[in-house]
């Protein structure tokens, strides 16, 4: 019995941890937008959607500890991993500019924010993405199906 | 303690961090920003901006605007009545911010006119006919030539003086000034250099107010 325990314990410091990380994201993209007045680009909107989402839904799964959570979440995590991705191949030229798909006045290259040399806000994307994967991936395999 | 709990708390300590954070931002904003206006006041008023109301005055307007934007537009006589009901200590200086398609165009026009003394004539013909030739999906500058001679002004002259090379450096000369201070949007404004604490009339008028009680 308490061995079931420490393992669901654990289990939901893991999702726990994902809703962290997506409300930090979160609210730190609306600083960025909101308070800083930096306008979003269309990727950094369609990376937007399949953020914000995360936050309610990882909620709800971590009040009733809902384990179908992870099912719900992975294909919203998915999709903004690969958006975040393709932002990133741009940012870093890896794809020429010619053929980004934003419109004028919001670049989706532009340097708005850049600590260290490499923490833009389109890698701040991707590293949180990434974690998100990854843990839900770990949380999935814990889980009995 | 409760799982429950963990997850609201640290929602709350989230949402404090974002709140105290952005108290901070603005508030490190409006110091720099201030700093900016003693040490470097050519970044707010430039020799080539159009201005309005007394030299003595010590409350000083800065507006960056686009004549194609319709918040400037509902701004221009609220402004203008404010600007009125204390002759004499304040000013309002024009700067360009031309975010719109096709709006450096209307701008350059604005400046010709200015060359033959209609600034003021010619931008409320502007405004007053926007909804015409500023469609944001479909601008038509074009059209204004038609309405233009209500201002009272001389359209060939405005044809020959709108090309002219010294009016591009001027707006070039403006949008650098709106990107140094971070302008992504008009009408934005300043007052003696501080900036709205946030977007509105009345936000504008108080911020008014407090530097005509500390200046006069």
């Amino acid at each position: 019995m308490s061995h079931i325990d420490k393992m669901d314990n654990s289990n939901w410091t893991i999702l726990f941890i994902c809703w962290m990380i997506a409300s930090i994201s979160t609210l730190g993209s609306l600083f960025f937008s909101e308070i800083m007045k930096f306008p979003p680009c269309v990727l950094c909107w369609y990376q937007r959607i399949c953020l914000f989402p995360l936050v309610l839904i990882l909620l709800t799964g971590l009040f009733s500890f809902d384990k179908s959570v992870v099912k719900f979440a992975l294909p919203l995590a998915i999709a903004g991993w690969f958006i975040a991705f393709y932002h990133n191949l741009l940012y870093s030229g890896i794809i020429p500019e010619s053929i980004q798909p934003c419109g004028k006045g919001v670049s989706c290259t532009e340097d708005y924010i850049n600590l260290f040399g490499i923490l833009t806000i389109p890698m701040l994307s991707l590293i949180a993405f990434s974690t998100i994967v990854i843990l839900l991936f770990i949380l999935k395999r814990r889980l009995p199906t | 303690m409760k799982k429950q709990n963990v997850v609201i708390i640290s929602a709350i300590c989230l949402v404090l961090i974002f709140v105290l954070g952005s108290y901070f931002y603005k508030h490190q904003r409006s110091k720099r920003l201030g700093f900016m206006a003693k040490e470097n006041a050519s970044i707010f008023v430039r020799e080539h901006s159009p201005t309005y109301g007394s030299d003595d005055a010590k409350v000083y307007i800065v507006e960056f605007f686009d004549p194609a934007c319709e918040t400037c537009r509902d701004f221009y006589h609220p402004v203008k009545n404010l600007m009125a009901a204390n002759p004499g200590k304040m000013k309002h200086v024009m700067r360009y911010a031309p975010f719109h398609d096709g709006s450096d165009f209307v701008v350059k026009m604005l400046e010709a006119a200015r060359k033959q003394g209609k600034y003021r004539e010619t931008l409320e013909v502007m405004y007053k006919y926007q909804p015409h030739w500023a469609s944001h999906h479909n601008p038509q500058p074009q059209l204004l030539w038609r309405v233009l001679p209500e201002a009272g002004v001389n359209i060939e002259q405005i044809r020959k003086d709108m090309n002219d090379p010294e009016i591009a450096k001027l707006i070039e000369q403006d949008l650098a000034d709106a990107k140094t201070l971070n302008v992504r949007k008009t009408p934005e404004f300043f007052v003696n250099g501080k900036p709205l604490p946030s977007f509105g009339f009345a936000q504008l008028k108080e911020l008014v107010e407090t530097e005509l009680q500390a200046n006069y």
